[in-house]
């Protein structure tokens, strides 16, 4: 995915927009839930909170940036409070309070009917038990978006076709949604957040419900998708390893609030606390460090003839060459030398994670 | 397709936790030292203070309500402003079901006339609409039914009900499904009209009659609206429930691709709950005919005309005749509805045989074009062909009903003479015969110590009912000790009753009780509610010995079950009225004759809750046990049925309601009391305010039993039949 995000953060960088904003996001469930936010019971944890005044904070001052073309994945345990998150960024949960700017609009207190038009043309969603009208054909639950803002019914049709090929359930089209296998059922949500075009798609945790091998069908799909719409993406997940896969970036939470946010290199290289270390203890390093995470500046004595690498390469597709070459691998950005890596430094990584903790 | 809506019933009650075993067993203990004074008190009182009424006497209150009525029958005709609603809605209804009938059936009050279009282009009409809605089979189902009814000699009456049916539930369609729309959308309100169909369903059939009557009319219109708001709450209250509890991942999900409320509830929510809505009408329209029948008492037209005069003069074999019509249009409703919901689902998937199903609809629209116009231009087609078959059927049954009589007679008369003197009568005597302070203050102790938890202790609820029953007592003595009822001290006690009660919390039962005790207490007919009362309690009693016998054993066996269930649904499907004509047949006519009646209407609905009670007695459960070694009887008695108390609980609240609403109907076959009244109050002017009174006294009765008894399920939790 990398390559992707490549193309997009250039595009990111030359208007220099962010597709998606959130600042100081709140959420809180519960009896005179506006009153929390601002007063000192905001400071308490949430189960403390829930005790003392009988409200969950759900989302608790989240910020984040969303670039245009990013996939962005949002993770934590169960309970976390990602769904409210997500769901308050079109304002399907009412947010208690902060600011959530879309393609530069704000959404918080826009009225009804652009709040209506936001989610019919710029914001979709795909979620975790899917969402379709079992009454509905696969192509009229693919074009549900476009009947809702008034198009007309072949071209609605059309679109809706061209979705359904564009996700793989050619030959589908008038099947009912119970006739279907959860993926398929799945491709068909996807299919209908895609066809109103929008330019934000959100996904919670859209293939928990599904085995691990269609799961992995699926997380290809979106890969291959993303590549094909580029679309920008937040992503929910509990599993790190599809947030690894998926994501440019990955936001932590916990309790509500955001714990950490970074590359997946970053977060799986520094873990910001315990928490997250937990998280990420099950990963195997060597398949998402980069070589900028391993390097290590050059030894007077070491000879500076081994070959040359970029310091995104992943420690995994570089640990051949690296343990092949005589002489250390130099890191080189555009000409630069950043650093050296040798074979201690890779076997490092990678024994590291043979060895229980 | 019978559902349960035990669930949807009573949603408002939750769940408490189970009461600890120790305040069980000492409210048992209180109940029956409670019930042992009631014996001894009222046997040494018998006789006194019973507040009993000749039937031809009024208390002041019903004197006004027979004033009432005059002067309302002044403003309807002086067409003064606030009744002008209420009868341009009754002219109006009047005015449909007259030009339905001019259409289809000749005019009732100029037999010469014949209608525009005869039996012939109705048979067609029917089978067409049956075959585009519920298929083949139902189309065939319609066509028989039809005909029997027309040869039976009863196609006018027939024809009659089905009309006043029809309208009443077009009108419940137009008026319910907003209403469900609207409570799905606001709960507010919800919470509004949830109450008010709660009382809606909780009213006897019989004591709509008189206060709508009253407003709308006798005939035609009363009819109508007896019938449409008879059968108006299951399909509010069901499309409403399918509504709002359509999956929220698909609202949400709908919502996120920018639907309005609008297009929510027209393309996800109502089509999502299409089946079950389907299931709502169905329940509204077996009501609606349940009720259509017995708007005969109000001069509506149709099948229960010939049923009420049949069973007036005893004559079986009529009633027979025409109540099997009745349930013959019973089950092709049924069917036809059941079928419309399957054929909903699966005419939107099949494409397969289309093309035969539109050529036969071509073929049976042009028969019922060439039939209609037959049936408009030729008296053969139009005037049901004569027939005795129906005189024959009546005079055979009548014959067999002798014959078995004969046989049985001695038998069934040994059993109407012994339940009367040895359990009838002295429950009668506990409640009609003792003084009413007393029967009060037994009734407040029973609702207080089962009807809920109560907030207070234990003591303190013993405490509220003894102050509370000291208050009736002294009302009543001194209310007693004047000859007419002396108000000031009668409402003096009820202030001071109700002060107390709801200061100690004496559970959520106490309040509802005392009301409509004073309620019945209020409109002079303590006496007769009390009979009534005892008549509906025996038969209950019946009514749960069935079903905890027979819902045991289906619920412990999948094959009785399956053997048993077709049965009762069966039975659910019969009009209420009709009930009377079997257990006719059987016993003499009296009490007895109409308790019979009301345990064959309401068991049913009991055995159902019991075996469903049984059976949801959690499986791990039941393995547990066996596990121990428990044997069969062990097993029914420690286990299933003390885990089942809640559904046994709640049967017995669904019993005494349907026991009620029969009981009272079984006047009309010499079950006396406030039925009676309620009857006569139709036939003399004069007693009408008579009447009214003994409706509102039937509707105070259902409302209590049904506290009383949800509190009691509530209390013993429901939690685990849920
Ligand atoms: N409508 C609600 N009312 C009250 N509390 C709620 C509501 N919705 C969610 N919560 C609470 O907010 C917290 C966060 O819930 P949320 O569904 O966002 O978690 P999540 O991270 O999506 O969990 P999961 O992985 O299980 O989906 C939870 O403690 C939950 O109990
Ligand atoms: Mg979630």
């Amino acid at each position: 995915m990398t390559a992707m995000v490549d193309d997009a953060g250039a595009v990111a960088s030359t208007n220099g927009q962010s597709a998606l904003t959130v600042n100081s996001l709140w959420k809180v469930f519960g009896p005179r839930a506006d009153k929390i936010v601002g007063s000192p019971e905001a400071d308490l944890s949430r189960a403390e909170l829930l005790a003392k005044t009988g409200c969950t904070a759900a989302v608790r001052d989240v910020s984040f940036d969303v670039a245009p073309g990013e996939v962005f994945v949002v993770m934590g345990l169960s309970g976390s409070g990602k769904s409210t998150l997500v769901r308050c960024l079109t304002r399907l949960i009412e947010p208690t309070a902060g600011q959530i700017t879309i393609d530069g609009e704000e959404v918080v207190g826009m009225s009804d009917t652009r709040l209506r038009e936001l989610r019919r043309h710029h914001v979709s969603m795909v979620f975790q038990h899917f969402g379709l009208l079992p009454h509905r054909k696969v192509i009229d639950n693919v074009g549900y978006g476009l009947e809702v803002r008034g198009e007309s019914k072949t071209d609605r049709r059309a679109r809706a076709q061209e979705m359904v090929d564009l996700v793989g359930l050619s030959g589908n089209e008038n099947a009912y949604p119970d006739q279907l296998s959860g993926g398929m059922q799945q491709r068909v949500g996807l299919a209908r957040a895609l066809a109103v075009n929008p330019s934000v798609l959100l996904f919670d945790e859209p293939f928990s419900a599904l085995d691990p091998l269609i799961r992995r069908d699926m997380q290809n799909e979106v890969i291959r998708l993303h590549h094909e719409v580029g679309k920008t993406m937040v992503f929910i997940t509990h599993d790190l390893a599809e947030a690894l896969k998926l994501g440019d970036r990955i936001l932590i939470m916990r309790d509500g609030a955001l714990v950490q946010m970074g590359t997946p290199a970053e977060v799986v290289a520094t873990p910001a606390d315990d928490y997250v270390r937990d998280f990420v203890s099950e990963v195997p390093r060597s398949h998402v460090l980069t070589l900028a995470w391993v390097m290590r500046p050059p030894r007077p004595d070491e000879a500076l003839t081994g070959p040359e690498m970029t310091p995104d390469t992943i420690v995994r597709d570089a640990a051949r060459r690296v343990i092949d070459a005589a002489d250390p691998v130099k890191v080189v950005d555009n000409g630069e030398l950043l650093g050296v890596v040798d074979q201690d430094d890779i076997l490092r990584v990678i024994v590291a994670e043979e060895t229980p903790s | 397709m019978t559902i349960e809506l035990a669930e949807l019933d009573h949603p408002a009650v939750e769940a408490p936790t189970p009461p600890d075993e120790e305040s069980n067993r000492k409210r048992w203990w209180a109940l029956g030292a409670a019930l042992a004074v009631w014996v001894v008190v009222g046997t040494v009182l018998s006789g006194r203070n019973t507040q009993d009424l000749p039937n031809a006497e009024l208390t002041g209150f019903q004197t006004w309500l027979t004033d009432l009525y005059g002067n309302l029958q002044d403003a309807k005709f002086n067409g003064d402003w606030f009744i002008k609603p209420a009868v341009w809605i009754g002219d109006s209804l009047d005015w449909i079901v007259t030009t339905l009938q001019h259409l289809f059936v000749s005019d009732p009050d100029r037999p010469l006339q014949v209608a525009q279009f005869g039996w012939a282009g109705v048979v067609a009409l029917v089978v067409l609409i049956a075959y585009a809605l519920s298929g083949a089979r139902i189309a065939v189902l319609s066509l028989a039914v039809l005909l029997a009814i027309g040869y039976a000699g009863y196609w006018e009456a027939g024809i009659d009900t089905l009309i006043v049916t029809g309208v009443a539930v077009v009108i419940c369609v137009l008026i319910g499904i907003p209403t469900a729309i609207w409570m799905s959308r606001s709960s507010a309100a919800s919470a509004a009209i949830t109450p008010v169909l709660d009382a809606m369903q909780t009213m006897p059939a019989f004591a709509y009659l008189a206060p709508l009557a009253l407003l709308f009319g006798i005939g035609n219109s009363g009819a109508v609206v007896v019938t449409l708001i008879y059968a108006l709450p299951p399909l509010v209250r069901i499309t409403a429930h399918a509504l709002g509890t359509v999956s929220p991942t698909t609202v949400e999900a709908t919502a996120s691709l920018g639907s309005t409320e609008n297009q929510q509830t027209r393309k996800v929510r109502l089509p999502m709950s299409k089946r079950t809505i389907i299931v709502g009408l169905n329940q509204t329209i077996m009501a609606a005919l349940s009720m259509a029948t017995i708007a005969a008492f109000i001069a509506g037209p149709g099948l229960g005309q010939p049923i009420v005069r049949a069973l007036n003069i005893l004559n079986v074999g009529v009633a027979f005749v025409a109540g099997a019509c009745v349930v013959l249009l019973a089950i092709m409703l049924d069917r036809a509805t059941e079928r419309a919901g399957i054929r909903a689902e699966l005419a939107a998937r099949s494409g397969g045989n289309e093309n035969v199903r539109r050529i036969v609809l071509g073929v049976l629209g042009v028969a019922a074009v060439i039939a209609l116009y037959l049936s408009h231009s030729q008296l053969r087609w139009s005037v049901f062909p004569e027939s005795d078959f129906g005189a024959q059927v009546a005079r055979r049954v009548n014959d067999w009903t002798d014959a078995f009589t004969g046989a049985v007679g001695d038998f069934t008369a040994w059993v109407n003479d012994t339940a009367t003197t040895y359990l009838l009568n002295n429950l009668e005597d506990l409640l009609a015969n003792s003084p009413w302070w007393l029967v009060a203050a037994a009734i407040l102790t029973v609702a207080a110590l089962l009807g809920g938890a109560g907030k207070g202790s234990f003591q303190r609820v013993v405490t509220g009912v003894a102050l509370c029953s000291l208050a009736v007592l002294a009302a009543g003595y001194y209310a007693g000790s004047v000859p007419d009822i002396n108000w000031v001290p009668y409402w003096t006690g009820v202030v001071v009753l109700l002060a107390v009660g709801g200061y100690l919390g004496a559970g959520e039962a106490f309040l509802p009780t005392a009301v409509c005790l004073t309620l019945i207490f209020g409109v002079g007919l303590w006496n007769d509610s009390m009979v009534t009362l005892s008549m509906t309690l025996f038969a209950t009693l019946v009514v749960m010995i069935f079903g905890v016998t027979i819902g045991t054993w289906m619920g412990r066996s999948h094959r009785v079950d399956a053997a048993v269930r077709p049965f009762l649904d069966f039975l659910q499907t019969m009009p209420a009225l009709v009930y009377l004509i079997p257990a006719l047949a059987l016993f003499p006519p009296g009490k007895f004759l109409a308790i019979a009646a009301a345990v064959l209407y309401a068991s049913p609905v009991a055995i159902k809750i019991a075996a469903d009670g049984i059976r949801s007695v959690s499986p791990t459960t039941v393995e547990a046990a066996q596990a121990i070694g428990s044997n069969r009887w062990q097993m029914i008695s420690k286990v299933q049925l003390p885990m089942s108390k809640g559904s046994m609980v709640l049967a017995a609240n669904q019993g005494l309601l349907f026991v009620l609403s029969m009981v009272v109907i079984g006047a009309l076959v010499g079950g006396g009391s406030l039925g009676y009244l309620v009857i006569s109050g139709f036939s003399q002017g004069q007693l009408y305010g008579k009447g009214l009174a003994a409706a509102i006294a039937i509707t105070a009765l259902g409302i209590m039993l049904d506290r009383i008894t949800v509190h009691t399920a509530a209390r013993y939790g429901r939690a685990e039949t849920a």
